[in-house]
């Protein structure tokens, strides 16, 4: 199989981790080979950050570059703005519909741009949702970024039952219902 | 798949430290290290692992257990390394008993760094031998092999890693443990003792090791040439090496395990069969110029940049002349690295801003403190610094001057080197005023212990050293703890404080607003009917404080942790405390 390029961005601490690991953990039960790469650290801390999968039959680098993505898996909208030209011509973005101010635009040193789906939807397929609100009306908004992941995984090549068994063994125990609820929700959004 | 698991390059690196059945392991966090660490505390049972205060503590701990015969291991992050060189540039000569490796991991890109060295030059500077690994198994690998390399050759080894490696995952087989490794110890003064007597001797058998070394490295199995398309020849290691696979498969590439030092039969050799040789190398030209001295012509710097990470699109374009993929949108804000929501260190911000106050500051999650909007540090420069630094300006200019000066240090930064620094202005008889932030934990690289904590790596819990007690015992007589939300307080006492002639140091205390002392169940909650717009509580900048359309505030109570900050900047009780 060629190389599938998957990419989570968001805002730090919004939960990319948990995300990339639940996506490292799908890529692992079908015997592709698997590289993933994360950002630790500073970005951590509210900046912009991105997690890379890939998986296919041999991997060599870590990271997706500019222009490979088949998936762009975006938290947030000005976070899908950032990396879009990481896009295939023919990739797929997958938005969480919400805004989150950065400290610019907090203090009136810049303008969180308007029409940014739109504009994205001109070149690529998007498939947008609030996941956040969803989430919400599940009871739990931190579960947002699961909702996310089932609307991506009609793009990807893993049934949803090994979904659900990655799901139960990656997140904690008290969660593992609500977020195997939260992936149907976001896996019936993209029918 | 068998006994294979995807692991992150520091987590695989653990794993070969276990397997290696090294005994002990000491560290002071840093990103991209940090997760070697927490990864060790698993193997506890086999293992004596540690977060010592500084890497030059951590790496003498190692350097002792080796001496006593058992594998031993330090990690840090490159910064750290230079605070380790006093005793790695030194056990180069005594060599090692138990095999004895560090992992020092470089940023390029600096993620999340103040400068981008490259730790393969200072392994060349110390003569020590440095292994560099290119995914999760090799991380793995390298790591046991360094072992051998360090118990045959006699040397610290240095597994030298790169963000990109450290925090990327990929497919590990996992093996058991090895035991019966340790070595008896025998009493050795001419090895052991770094007497110049004896170090000019050590010094002789040094070059002797690394010239035999640099012999033998030629069949070593981690350097490896792959003939393919002999038309150009790449030279490389580490991750750059996975990005001339994506890139040029066909090429032939010589892949080098050990940057030093180098198999210089075996480059000759390779760049005897290719027609053009091209040294493809993130940050210094460490290789390029070794090739060069030895008369072979090679790309390398020329074509491709000193800085940040390299990838396979610089292949493609520089090379392979393919047009450059579509460029990032230019015109979008930043989302620069912000403190939390409930961080300590904006209350404490907002006061020196407030107080227009002069502030030297040091490294950690409040060296944020210099972005916008508070934007009150002016100087930041190493682990501890801030402490001299304000000595040091006392010094130049008088105490007057220092009346509109402070510095601020966290509470691991302050056990790592800021107490040395302390010690200079009680010995020297400085004013000044010190304010430890002390957030009961080391947050910027996620939250580890450290002596001011009460627990250990291993999680003990364990007699906390207090910051009061500890200035009082070196003779500090002007010692306060305030509460970091404590506005008025906070206000009052550095007020006081900056105009004294006398040296204090103010202990600035609230948790870490992500760790569990700081969960609270209050939250901020704003009257829009008693709002004035005047916007006094947005000014500490906030994330989660916002105003809607008609000018009022909004807090979006997903973030809020009720540290209550802004409703102690409200006049006009516009913000309320609800449990
Ligand atoms: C010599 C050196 N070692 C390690 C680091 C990595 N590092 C950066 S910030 C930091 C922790 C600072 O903790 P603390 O002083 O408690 O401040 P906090 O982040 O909690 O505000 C560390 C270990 C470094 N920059 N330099």
């Amino acid at each position: 199989m060629e190389t599938k390029n998957i990419m989570i961005v968001g805002v730090g601490g919004q939960g990319t981790l948990i995300a990339s690991r639940i996506l490292g953990g799908i890529a692992t039960t079908a015997g592709y080979d698997v590289k993933l790469s994360e950002v630790h650290g500073m970005a951590q801390r509210g900046g912009s950050v991105v997690t890379f999968v890939r998986y296919g039959d041999y991997v060599a680098e870590p990271i997706v570059e500019p222009g490979q993505a088949d998936v762009l898996i975006a938290f947030e909208r000005l976070e899908a703005k950032r990396y879009a030209h990481y896009l295939k011509k023919d990739g797929v973005l997958i938005v969480n519909d919400t805004r989150i101010d950065p400290m610019p635009v907090i203090i009136g040193a810049a303008e969180y741009p308007e029409g940014i789906i739109e504009e994205i939807e001109k070149e690529h397929t998007v498939y947008k949702a609030d996941a956040t609100a969803i989430a919400i009306e599940l009871g739990n908004a931190r579960c947002f970024n699961v909702v996310i992941l089932g609307m991506a995984a009609r793009h990807m090549d893993y049934a949803v039952e090994d979904w659900h068994k990655v799901i139960e063994k990656t997140v904690k125990p008290a969660t593992i219902e609500i977020n195997k609820k939260a992936f149907d929700a976001g896996y019936a959004l993209a029918e | 798949m068998g006994n294979k698991k995807l692991m992150l390059g520091n987590e695989a690196i653990a794993r070969g430290i276990y397997e290696a059945g090294v005994k002990v392991a000491s560290a002071y966090p840093g990103t991209p290290s940090t997760e070697i660490s927490e990864n060790l505390v698993q193997y506890k049972d086999d293992l004596y692992c540690e977060w010592a205060p500084n890497e030059k503590v951590a790496a003498e701990v190692a350097f002792g257990a080796s001496v006593s015969g058992v594998r031993s291991f330090a990690c840090m992050k490159m910064v750290g390394f230079n605070v380790a060189a006093d005793p790695v540039y030194s056990a180069a000569y005594t060599g090692v008993n138990g095999g004895f490796v560090l992992c020092v991991a470089d940023d390029p890109g600096l993620y999340s760094s103040q400068n981008e060295q490259d730790t393969r030059a200072i392994c060349r500077a110390a003569q020590i031998p440095c292994l560099e690994p290119s995914d999760s198994q090799e991380a793995k690998d390298f790591t046991k092999l360094a072992y051998e390399i360090s118990e045959k050759y006699d040397k610290p080894v240095v597994i030298r890693t790169t963000t990109r490696l450290a925090h990327s995952q990929g497919f590990v087989e996992l093996c058991d443990r090895e035991e019966g490794h340790d070595f008896k110890y025998e009493k050795n003064i001419g090895k052991f003792v770094m007497l110049p007597a004896n170090a000019i001797k050590r010094h002789v058998i040094v070059e002797d090791k690394m010239a035999e070394l640099a012999k033998d490295a030629a069949s070593f199995e981690i350097n490896k040439a792959e003939y393919r398309d002999t038309s150009i020849g790449f030279i490389s290691s580490g991750i750059p090496y996975t990005y001339i696979r994506e890139a040029m498969p066909n090429a032939s590439t010589l892949k080098l395990g050990m940057v030093h030092p180098l198999p210089t039969d075996l480059i000759a050799e390779f760049c005897s069969k290719v027609d053009r040789v091209i040294v493809f190398e993130e940050l210094m030209p460490v290789i390029e110029e070794q090739v060069k001295a030895m008369g072979i012509a090679c790309d390398g710097k020329n074509i491709f940049t000193r800085l940040g990470e390299y990838s396979a699109n610089m292949i493609r374009e520089k090379l392979l002349g393919q047009a450059p993929a579509a460029p990032a949108a230019t015109d979008i804000p930043n989302r620069p690295p912000i403190l939390c929501p409930g961080c300590p260190h904006r209350s404490t911000f907002y006061t020196l801003k407030r107080l227009k106050l002069h502030v030297a500051g040091d490294i950690g999650c409040y060296t944020l403190g210099a972005v916008p909007p508070l934007a009150v540090i002016e100087s930041c420069l190493c682990m501890g610094s801030s402490i001299s630094s304000l000595h040091g300006m006392g010094k130049a200019r008088g105490p007057e001057y220092l009346h509109d000066w402070v510095c601020v240090i966290g509470d691991s930064t302050f056990m790592h080197t800021g107490v040395n620094s302390l010690m200079n202005m009680v010995y020297n008889q400085s004013t000044g005023t010190v304010l430890i932030l002390d957030n009961r934990i080391t947050a910027m690289t996620g939250h580890q212990d450290n002596p001011s904590t009460g627990k250990t790596l291993m999680g003990e819990t364990v007699p906390a050293i207090e910051f009061e007690k500890f200035c009082r015992g070196i003779g500090i007589e002007n010692v306060f703890t305030v509460n970091a939300f404590d506005v008025d307080e906070l206000t009052k006492t550095i007020k006081r404080e900056v105009k004294e002639d006398h040296l204090s140091v103010i202990v600035v205390k609230a948790p870490c607003a992500l760790i569990p002392e700081a969960r609270s169940k209050k939250k901020c909650v704003p009257n829009p009917d008693k709002c004035v717009h005047c916007g006094a509580c947005l000014k500490p900048g906030c994330p989660a404080l916002t105003r809607n359309a008609d000018g009022t505030i909004k807090i979006d109570a997903t973030m809020c942790n009720g540290c209550g900050l802004c409703r102690q900047l409200c006049k006009f009780d516009a913000i309320t405390e609800v449990e």
